[in-house]
């Protein structure tokens, strides 16, 4: 059955959020909520939702037109509608008494084998469904989505003894493919997977820290970088979900689950948080948390919290001897280290993980559904399981041994084994008979992760490997820092384009990092203008312009797949390819201004001649030329791969992936589609105005250095933008062809990287991070 | 006989015309340097220096330091000439008015001190170790202990010393063990062995006030917990009389290969009443705000020493007669022709000329970037020559220094066996100069520096304050066909010193090794470079024949520039192929191979 119209019931933060992600998904979704007593406008929290859905930050929506595929309604009204949707998702507050109501009444009017489902958390499925008839029970499941449903990726199943496997299927691809979800199947236990252990996570982590007498910043050094669980640390994580919400998570798993379940030697909510709840510390959202910035005297220092005395101080670095790289970068080292630090570390793991192990078959029947809900749900580097193997499950049992702590049954079972291992070319787990089954992988999921664990790289240097990925489809990866382009990734672009012709079909610019890469590695170039080594630079810049040119006008088909940030460098990879096949989250943009320079590997050029050919453009070159002067002189970059269709940076030919597991298939489908009568793009002829161009595009930049929107600096790159986007000397009358434009590109960029206002730009964003406005 | 003549013309011309100092023009101490009153300056200097220094540095070499007692003894005529020189105010060159100097720049003290070095090294460590002291107290110490103390510093009635090295702690100074226990009225005791230390004790000044580095109780371990400490020979009243002694004994003095007759004490401090100088565990940030005009110091000394030696190697190729010109015979009414007249003399005459005055021009050139880092009104023009002064002073100090060892060894070849005989006093320069690639910071320590420093910080901002008016001045005189001769070697040289930049730079990255195997290589094409600049701007002032010197000053110039254009900076060549070779056989044999 295929879900085309969606109904959200409850619009309040959840259930809004999930309205936008289905709003995404380009599917139609109708948001109801209750009418408030005496309000006038029946539908006002609906239609509320979706103007807060257009405010929110970090964006909800992916266009701010995807506000369009959600219609507002209320539940006096609109119930009847609830006929014409193939699934109706249950978001409203956690009173079974309430949910109970709503499913009488949706039962009545929805149509038969739509599919209802629940967004509880903590309410277990056979509680919700008692008393209904099992027409309604094949139907019901539980689909339990993290906040925000945008951004985090996890989504819970939970189906009960009636639900249809039909209907479980129909959801697990509805939020898999269109939501972009990973789907996790979880029993039906007291908050599921991801809060029964993270719920018991944070509690530990906390009370040891207490008990151990760190401070907020060593708690947060150790269990952010060297645990990994998660980046931010437990108590940064905590201010950025919501304080004020750990006690009624806590409090449903107290009443829910069985006095003899562990989780209640960690349950103390401890007087600190108590205090700080009610005098509005609840983190982020409110007047600060664990950390503060307290912005007294005009000025922001950022402040933690003591934990014994709950007074702020300037936040300190956390100095501790387990955090040198030698032990920190080594888990076993660290929670076998003798300070608090690696005490705290030991204690933390060592309980979590066993409460871990101890939970299946209870709360899921295997080891990886618990890893990927924590790593999805709660942004865990690695998920339990993982961690175990990491310090060697043998290690851990004996030290648990040692300190008089019972060893979990599963983790006897793994004694001598490992979780996780590759078999004869297949990824492998240990259940709980100690045998290894088979991990599947759902259909039309490729990762290069698991590629890795089969194959060698068939090339590979400091900064890029090139990996088969079957049916002659070869896929390149960055793989330098934070994947910066530089002379290694330029040279392995190369090196794909001379062996795909005799041998292979197509090839794939993709990898697995956080972001697809943030841009030219300018350190290089920055190290290079101070010793003012010109002529070095221009050939840097020259080659990178010659690879790209090469890219585009290979004899076979390219096909750029973003994901996260692909930036200056980045993003010029991309419009250098046949197509572009994005994971919706992509963050696509030429910020080189921002370190005082101009797109200069041939993306000048790319985002002039897209606006060019745009066959919805007005008359004469000068709005196109407008166009891309906009997009590069501000830097502007797309707030989702979807964005980045209005800023013709992706084009009609180009596809968006929304789960992210997915992109490396679909974007090799893409270029398999391609191999075909391929043909290399044809030339582009370019006719510019010059001055009279530039000139205009001065006018309007000169306005803003008047007003201090820009600075005089800015106006200065901005001129040679201008310079570049109007052909220097052209005049309309002339044709220029792509490498006239690169010529430009490179003349712009020999200006920019001379002065020291760009060099002082660059050095900058190296060292903060952050771009220098001079 | 050693003879010593001080190099006024050269001296003058490069302060008068050679530095632009408009940089400075709006802060009088630097508008109101005339080059009548240089010149009046420079004048005196040289007189004392020919006169009264320079005859008592073969006898206080033949004589050095003797230790009775706990008492040094200097030798014969050092006290009186210490006296003269202090009345004459020429240890205050750069004290604050305030306290009784007279506030002049750097770079013309650095001139005079030049003077004073070529003539006595050893003499004028004894003022140089009081200029150190002043500097610290001055940056760091309270108004209190200014007041106190600096005022009789500067008259040269009390001298002053740097208490860093240990028997177990030399270029790693977190070794440090000395201790420093507070007490309740805020003074310390400080207790320990210090040794090396220059000017320890002496006969010379009624007063020696030490600064020490040392540990308080619950001081950080490493270089994180070092403080610095003043800490007086004898404790003055509040009056500025001598009070009680202070617990600060010399225990012996070393027997060293030269400088002679300048004094390095072991000190013993023992409950010796110090005062903090500075913060509490701030002792490192002290020195290295001191390190840049203390190491430009002993650049100067490798170059006042290669004159020294050139003064006299020039005098005895002139007078000495040996054999024939291979062209002819050049003097037929004596017995044999001059040295002078023989290319292989020639040839190391015209090195150690060409590495003396472009040396010379580099330390001044650096010295006067030294004023304009302190005192530049422009907060950024202090800040970027502060940056090039931090580039520049290890390849200032490593290879002036590496030169001095260079041209005070021809100096001697230049004698032939009469170089090696002690009486004719030109050996003694080589042994000088011997240490000044020692102390101070090693040489290979200027390396890594310079390497692992100096060149990574900022992903190489302070290289943009060199490389880049360089890279400036080729283009302006690119088409220059006058001065080609200079421009094109200047280019080539250039382009090799950026190339293994970028390479060190990127190999230093993966593997540390990589750079700092590099690192004394590098240094010196560092230099080369940085000179055949000099050379190159000297050239083309001297073409332009623009300033007052003399039309065979002009010439004299050129010509030499032109000998370090054609046979010195070709080393870079070398020098380059040495760097890329990278470090695998520097550090192939294992340590037990060896």
């Amino acid at each position: 059955m295929n879900i085309e119209k969606v109904a959200v019931i409850g619009a309040g933060v959840m259930g809004s959020g999930i309205a936008a992600q289905i709003a995404n998904a380009g599917k139609q979704v109708l948001l109801l909520d209750i009418v408030p007593e005496g309000a006038s406008n029946k539908n006002i929290i609906a239609e509320t939702a979706i103007q807060k859905l257009l405010k929110a930050k970090p964006a909800a929506l992916m266009h701010k037109r995807n506000a369009r595929n959600i219609t507002a309604g209320n539940l006096d009204d609109n119930l009847n509608d609830l006929a014409d949707v193939d699934w109706i998702i249950e978001v409203i507050i956690e009173r079974l008494d309430l949910k109970q109501d709503l499913y009488k009444k949706i039962d009545a009017v929805r149509k038969p084998n739509s599919i209802v489902s629940s967004n509880t958390s903590t309410l277990p499925l056979a509680d919700l469904t008692s008393g209904m008839p099992s027409s309604f029970t094949d139907d019901f499941l539980i689909t339990h989505f993290f906040n925000p449903p945008r951004y985090m990726r996890l989504v819970e199943i939970v189906q009960g003894p009636d639900t249809r496997d039909d209907v479980v299927k129909t959801m697990t691809q509805f939020c898999d493919i269109q939501l972009g979800k990973g789907i996790v199947n979880c029993n039906d236990t007291p908050g599921f997977i991801a809060n029964r252990i993270g719920a018991y996570w944070m509690q530990t982590a906390m009370l040891e820290a207490m008990r151990l007498g760190l401070t907020v910043e060593e708690a947060d050094a150790i269990s952010g970088r060297p645990m990994g669980i998660p980046k931010t640390g437990v108590f940064g994580l905590m201010d950025l979900v919501g304080i004020d919400l750990m006690p009624h998570v806590m409090a449903s798993l107290v009443n829910s689950l069985p006095k003899t379940d562990v989780f209640h030697e960690q349950a103390t909510i401890p007087d600190l948080v108590t205090t700080m709840i009610k005098d509005g510390y609840t983190g982020r959202k409110g007047k600060g948390g664990f950390y503060r910035l307290n912005r007294a005297g005009g000025k922001k220092i950022k402040e933690s919290i003591d934990l014994n005395t709950g007074e702020y101080a300037t936040s300190t670095k956390a100095r501790l001897a387990s955090l040198k790289p030698a032990i920190a970068k080594d888990l076993q080292k660290l929670m076998s280290f003798d300070d608090k630090g690696g005490q705290f570390a030991w204690s933390v793991l060592s309980k979590v993980l066993c409460y871990s192990a101890s939970l299946i078959p209870e709360i899921a029947d295997n080891i990886e559904a618990v890893d990927r809900a924590m790593k999805l749900g709660y942004n865990w580097k690695y998920g339990p399981f993982e961690l175990m193997d990491k310090v060697g499950v043998d290690w851990f049992i004996d030290k648990l041994e040692a300190d008089g702590i019972t060893v979990p049954t599963l983790l006897l079972v793994a004694k001598g084994k490992q979780f996780y291992r590759v078999n004869d070319q297949q990824r492998e787990r240990l259940d709980i008979t100690g045998e290894y089954q088979i991990q599947h992988r759902e259909g039309g999921v490729l990762l290069l992760a698991d590629i890795k664990q089969k194959q060698k790289p068939l090339h590979r240097n400091a900064s890029a490997s090139l990996w088969e990925i079957g049916d002659d489809v070869l896929c390149l990866e960055f793989t330098s820092k934070m994947n910066a382009i530089d002379p290694d990734i330029l040279g392995m672009i190369n090196t794909a384009i001379d062996i795909i012709p005799s041998k292979y079909k197509a090839l794939v610019l993709y990898n697995e990092g956080d972001n697809y890469s943030v841009g030219a590695n300018i350190g290089l170039a920055l190290f290079a203008a101070n010793v003012a080594a010109w002529p070095q630079i221009e050939a840097m810049v020259k080659a990178g312009q010659d690879t790209y040119q090469r890219l585009k006008n290979a004899p076979f088909p390219v096909v750029g797949a973003p994901a996260g940030m692909a930036l200056g460098g980045g993003c010029e990879s991309l419009l250098h390819s046949d197509a572009i096949q994005a994971h919706a989250e992509s963050y696509i943009g030429l910020v080189e201004v921002g370190v005082g320079l101009i797109p200069a590997w041939g993306g000048s050029k790319e985002v002039l001649t897209r606006w060019l050919a745009n066959p919805k453009r007005p008359k004469g070159p000068m709005p196109a030329i407008s166009k891309a002067f906009e997009f590069i002189s501000t830097a502007a970059v797309s707030t989702s791969a979807f964005e980045a269709k209005d800023m013709l940076f992706l084009t009609d030919k180009d596809d968006i992936t929304m789960n992210r597991e997915r992109l490396l298939f679909d974007a090799k489908n893409k270029a398999l589609s391609l191999v075909d009568d391929y043909q290399t793009p044809e030339a582009v002829d370019i006719s510019l105005p010059g001055k009279t161009a530039r000139t205009a595009l001065n006018l309007a930049v000169a306005g803003f250095v008047q007003s201090g929107k820009a600075t005089p600096y800015d106006g200065e790159i901005a001129d040679q933008i201008a310079m570049v986007l109007s052909g220097d000397n052209a005049d309309t009358a002339d044709v220029l062809s792509e490498d006239d434009l690169l010529t430009l590109e490179r003349k712009a960029f020999m200006t920019l990287i001379q002065k020291d206002k760009t060099l002082d730009r660059v050095q900058h964003m190296l060292e903060s991070g952050k771009p220098l406005r001079n | 006989m050693a003879i010593f003549k001080a190099p006024l013309d050269d001296i003058k011309y490069l302060t008068n015309e050679f530095l632009d100092t408009s940089e400075l023009s709006d802060i009088p101490e630097f508008s109101d340097m005339t080059a009548e009153l240089t010149d009046a300056i420079y004048d005196e200097a040289a007189n004392i220096c020919e006169n009264l220094l320079f005859p008592l540095n073969r006898s206080g070499d033949e004589q050095g330091c003797h230790l009775e007692n706990g008492n040094v003894t200097t030798p014969d005529g050092f006290k009186a000439a210490y006296q003269e020189m202090s009345e004459g105010g020429w240890g205050s060159f750069t004290c604050h008015p305030e306290f009784g100097g007279q506030g002049l720049p750097h770079y013309i003290a650095n001139s005079v001190d030049e003077m004073v070095i070529s003539s006595n090294i050893s003499f004028s460590i004894y003022m140089g170790l009081t200029i150190g002291a002043y500097n610290a107290i001055h940056k760091f110490g309270t108004d209190e202990l200014k007041n106190q103390y600096l005022p009789n510093m500067v008259t040269g009635k009390w001298s002053g010393t740097m208490c860093l090295t240990e028997p177990q702690c030399g270029t790693d100074l977190g070794l440090i063990r000395s201790k420093a226990i507070p007490q309740t009225d805020g003074s310390f005791k400080v207790t320990g062995s210090k040794i090396f230390i220059s000017a320890g004790e002496h006969d010379l000044a009624e007063n020696i006030i030490h600064l020490v580095l040392a540990r308080t109780p619950d001081a950080p371990g490493g270089i994180k917990g070092i403080s610095l400490f003043l800490v007086p020979k004898i404790n003055p009243n509040e009056d500025g009389t001598l009070g009680t002694t202070n617990n600060v004994v010399c225990s012996g003095i070393e027997h060293k290969m030269g400088i002679k007759a300048s004094a390095t004490c072991a000190m013993e401090f023992d409950d010796s009443t110090g005062y903090l100088i500075g913060d509490l565990n701030k002792g490192m940030k002290a020195m290295f705000v001191m390190m840049n005009s203390a190491r430009i110091h002993v650049g100067i000394q490798g170059l006042a020493l290669s004159q020294a030696s050139y003064s006299s190697a020039v005098e005895y190729a002139k007078d000495r007669l040996q054999g024939r010109a291979l062209t002819g015979i050049q003097s037929p009414d004596k017995p044999a022709d001059s040295l002078i007249v023989h290319p292989d003399i020639r040839r190391m005459l015209m090195t150690m000329r060409a590495y003396i005055e472009g040396s010379r021009a580099l330390s001044t050139w650096l010295s006067f970037k030294l004023d304009v880092s302190h005192q530049a009104t422009d907060t950024h023009q202090r800040k970027q020559a502060d940056e090039l002064v931090s580039l520049l002073t290890p390849v200032l100090k490593a290879f002036l220094t590496d030169i001095g060892e260079t041209v005070t060894s021809l100096g001697i070849q230049i004698y032939g066996g009469h170089g090696y005989i002690r009486e004719n006093g030109v050996e003694q320069y080589l042994r000088d100069a011997r240490i000044c690639q020692l102390y101070e910071g090693s040489n290979g320590i200027q390396a890594l520096d310079l390497v692992g420093r100096k060149l990574p910080a900022h992903m190489g901002r302070a290289l943009r304050h060199f490389f880049h008016p360089v890279s400036d001045f080729i283009n302006q005189h690119q088409d220059n066909e006058q001065l080609s001769r200079f421009i094109t070697p200047l280019t080539k040289s250039f382009t090799r010193l950026q190339n293994a930049t970028l390479v060190i730079a990127q190999k230093g990255l993966a593997d540390p090794n990589e750079a700092a195997a590099a690192s004394s290589d590098y240094l010196r094409l560092f230099g080369l470079v940085a000179m055949a600049y000099m050379w190159a701007k000297m050239a083309e002032q001297a073409y332009a024949k623009t300033g007052t010197m003399s039309e065979d000053f002009y010439k004299k110039k050129i010509m030499t520039g032109l000998f370090f254009m054609d046979k010195i900076l070709p080393q870079t060549g070398s020098l380059l192929s040495t760097i890329m070779a990278g470090s695998s056989s520097v550090m192939a044999l294992d340590a037990d191979q060896f």
